[in-house]
C-alpha cells in the first residue's frame, strides 16, 4: 500500500490562501488504512482549520466528501457538483490522487493535505515500513523476497556494505541491514547458493530514472481508445 | 610503453608493500596536499587519495593525487559509488588515468547521512562490486558499461577493500570472493587491532585460495591520543580489544603509545600467512608513518624499477 502522513495543520491552513468555499477530500484506500487520509482525519482536519480560521480571522466554508479512490474515475460520480462549486480542494489522498483530481477539475486548485512517503507494508499498530521502490524490475527472486532497492539504504546489489553491524545500517541503529535480512533468509530456506555470483550492473530505465512511466493492458483496452484521458 | 604503477611492481617483484594515506582538504588548498605528500617521499610505495571520506565534502581524489604524484609519492585513487552515476564515474576513470593516476581503488562510500551534507541526493546507480567489473572490463576488453567501444582504455591496478570484522562474515567472504572475481588485483583489509581474529579470518581467506588470487594488504590505524581511539572504536565494522584502549589511557604520552601500538601490530601483521603488505591510516598524523616505516624494518623501499619487457 501507499504510506502518507498529514502535513502540519499550519502549512495546510498557509496553503488555503485567500480560497473561501474548500471542499476537503478524503480517499477511502491506502490512506485511510495509515490513518492519515481517511473519513475520520478529514473530519479533524475541518474541525482544526475551523479553529485556525476563528484565531486568524478568515471566513471559510468546509464541506467534507469522503472518494473510494482518488486515483480512478469511477469513483466521483455524486460529489461532482458539490466539488465543481468550490474554490479549491484539500485532497487527502496521496501524490496520485491530488493530482488526479488536478487533471479531472482542470480550472480547480487542488492542494495537498499529506505528504506521501512510501510503498510499504503494516508492522503493527500504528506503524509501517518501506518495501518496494518500484523499480521495474524485480529481483525479489534472487534475493530471499527481500528487497535491496528499498531495504538496503545504498540500494546496493552485492552488498552488506561495510557498514552492516550487530545486523543494523550504518545510516541508523533503528534500520536493519537489508543485506543482513537478506542473508538471514537465503540461510534459513537453504538457498545461500542464490548470492554466490555477482549481481550484474542494473538498468535502470525500467525505474524513474527512465522518465515517468505508463502501463497499457492491449487487452483490457479494446474499444477504449477514444476516452484516453489528456 | 609500460604503465604499471609502483604499488603493482613493488608487488609482482615480490617484495612487501607498505601503503599509507592522505585525506585531501577541506579546501581548495593545494599547499596542503603537497606538504602532507612531502613528508611521505621515500617512506612508502603509493598514498591512497580518499574521496570525500566519511561523506564531507573535500578536495577531489583525482586531483589531490595528481598533485601527490608531483611531489613524488604515488597515488591510489579512491573512487566510491556514493556521488556519480556510472557516467560521471566511467568518465574520472578516463580523466585519471590520462593526468598520470595508476591505482585505484573502488569503494562504496559512507552514506550521505553519516557526512555533513546529509539533505544530499545519494546515487549509488552501481555497487562496489559492479565498478570493479565494469573497470576490469573497459580495461581488458574495451568496452564501456553501455557495450560501447573505448579506444584507448585505461590500465588501472585495481583494488577493493575488505572488512575481516564486518557482519554477517560468511557474506562478507562470498562479497571478498566477489571483488576477486570481479577484477580486484590487490585488497586493502579495514583496520586490524584484534590479530587473532584477523588470524582466523586469513585462515578462510586461505582456505580459498584468495590470498593467491590477489595481493592482501593489512590495514593498520596510528592513534595519536585517547580521543582518537575511542573515535576510530565508534567506525563502522571496528574491532579494538579494550587492553588497547586501556593501555592508551594509561600512558604518560598517549601518541608514543599510539605508535608503540601500531609498531607491535606491524610486526605481528607481517607475520600472518599470505599477508603481502601493510597500509597504514595515519588520520592527519602523517609525519608518523616514515618512523613507522624505519623502525619496523620497512625502509628503504624497495626501487621496483619498470621492467623492459613488460608489453
Ligand atoms: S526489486 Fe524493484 S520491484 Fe522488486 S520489490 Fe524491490 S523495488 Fe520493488
Ligand atoms: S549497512 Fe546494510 S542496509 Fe545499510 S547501506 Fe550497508 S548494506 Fe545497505
Amino acid at each position: 500500500m501507499i504510506v502518507a502522513e498529514q502535513k502540519p495543520i499550519g502549512d495546510i491552513a498557509a496553503s488555503l490562501g485567500s480560497f473561501k468555499n474548500i471542499v476537503i477530500a478524503s480517499c477511502d484506500t491506502c490512506v485511510t488504512v495509515c490513518l492519515a487520509g481517511g473519513e475520520k482525519e478529514a473530519l479533524e482536519i475541518q474541525g482544526l482549520l475551523t479553529l485556525c480560521d476563528r484565531e486568524s480571522g478568515a471566513e471559510r466554508a468546509y464541506t467534507v466528501v469522503n472518494i473510494k479512490r482518488q486515483c480512478d474515475d469511477e469513483f466521483f460520480e455524486g460529489e461532482n457538483d458539490v466539488i465543481a462549486r468550490a474554490d479549491a480542494v484539500l485532497s487527502l489522498a496521496c501524490g496520485a490522487g491530488v493530482q488526479f483530481m488536478a487533471e479531472k477539475y482542470r480550472s480547480l486548485p487542488i492542494l495537498p493535505a499529506l505528504n506521501t512517503k512510501f510503498m510499504g507494508a503494516s508492522r503493527g499498530l500504528g506503524y509501517w515500513t518501506e518495501m518496494c521502490q518500484g523499480c521495474g524490475n524485480c529481483i525479489l527472486e534472487r534475493t530471499g523476497g527481500i528487497c535491496p532497492v528499498s531495504r538496503c539504504s545504498k540500494s546496493i546489489f552485492n552488498g552488506p556494505c561495510g557498514g552492516s553491524q550487530n545486523g543494523k545500517c550504518e545510516v541508523s541503529p533503528d534500520i536493519d541491514c537489508g543485506w543482513q535480512l537478506i542473508y538471514d533468509r537465503l540461510r534459513a530456506i537453504g538457498q545461500l547458493d542464490r548470492l554466490s555470483g555477482i549481481i550484474e550492473t542494473r538498468d535502470w530505465s525500467t525505474s524513474r530514472d527512465g522518465g515517468p512511466r505508463s502501463l497499457a493492458l492491449p487487452d483490457a483496452r479494446v474499444g477504449k481508445e477514444d476516452e484516453r484521458v489528456v | 610503453m609500460s604503465d604499471k604503477s609502483r604499488l603493482q611492481r613493488v608487488l609482482e617483484q615480490g617484495n612487501f608493500s607498505l601503503t599509507t594515506e592522505i585525506g585531501p582538504p577541506m579546501s581548495a588548498d593545494a599547499q596542503l596536499v603537497r606538504k602532507k605528500a612531502r613528508m611521505l617521499v621515500g617512506a612508502a610505495d603509493a598514498a591512497n587519495i580518499t574521496d570525500n571520506q566519511a561523506a564531507v565534502v573535500r578536495m577531489s581524489s583525482i586531483a589531490a593525487g595528481i598533485l601527490a604524484s608531483q611531489e613524488g609519492i604515488e597515488p591510489v585513487i579512491q573512487m566510491t559509488c556514493r556521488d556519480r552515476n556510472r557516467i560521471a564515474l566511467q568518465s574520472d576513470l578516463l580523466g585519471a588515468w590520462a593526468l598520470g593516476a595508476r591505482n585505484l581503488l573502488c569503494l562504496s562510500g559512507d552514506h550521505p547521512s553519516l557526512g555533513n551534507h546529509k539533505q544530499a541526493k545519494n546515487v549509488y546507480d552501481i555497487d562496489s562490486i559492479q565498478l570493479l567489473q565494469a573497470v576490469a572490463r573497459l580495461q581488458n576488453e574495451g568496452v564501456f558499461l553501455s557495450g560501447g567501444k573505448c579506444r584507448h582504455p585505461p590500465h588501472f591496478f585495481l583494488g577493493a577493500t575488505a572488512n575481516p570484522f564486518a557482519d554477517p562474515s560468511e557474506l562478507q567472504l562470498m562479497r571478498l570472493q566477489k571483488k576477486i572475481a570481479a577484477g580486484a588485483q590487490f585488497i586493502q583489509t579495514q583496520a586490524v587491532y584484534d590479530v587473532e581474529a584477523f588470524e582466523q579470518w586469513m585462515a578462510r581467506v586461505r582456505a580459498l585460495g584468495l590470498h593467491e588470487k590477489a595481493y592482501i594488504q593489512a590495514g593498520i590505524v596510528v592513534n595519536k591520543s585517547v580521543k582518537s581511539i575511542e573515535m576510530t572504536r565508534l567506525v563502522a565494522g571496528m574491532r579494538i580489544p579494550e587492553s588497547y584502549i586501556d593501555r592508551m589511557r594509561a600512558a604518560g604520552d598517549a601518541a608514543a603509545e599510539g605508535k608503540a601500538i601500531a609498531l607491535e601490530l606491524i610486526c605481528r601483521l607481517r607475520q600472518v600467512e599470505g599477508i603481502r603488505g601493510i597500509h597504514i591510516m595515519s588520520v592527519g598524523w602523517e609525519e608518523v608513518v616514515p618512523e613507522l616505516a624505519g623502525e619496523s624494518g620497512l625502509l628503504p623501499r624497495p626501487a621496483a624499477e619498470q621492467e623492459d619487457e613488460t608489453v
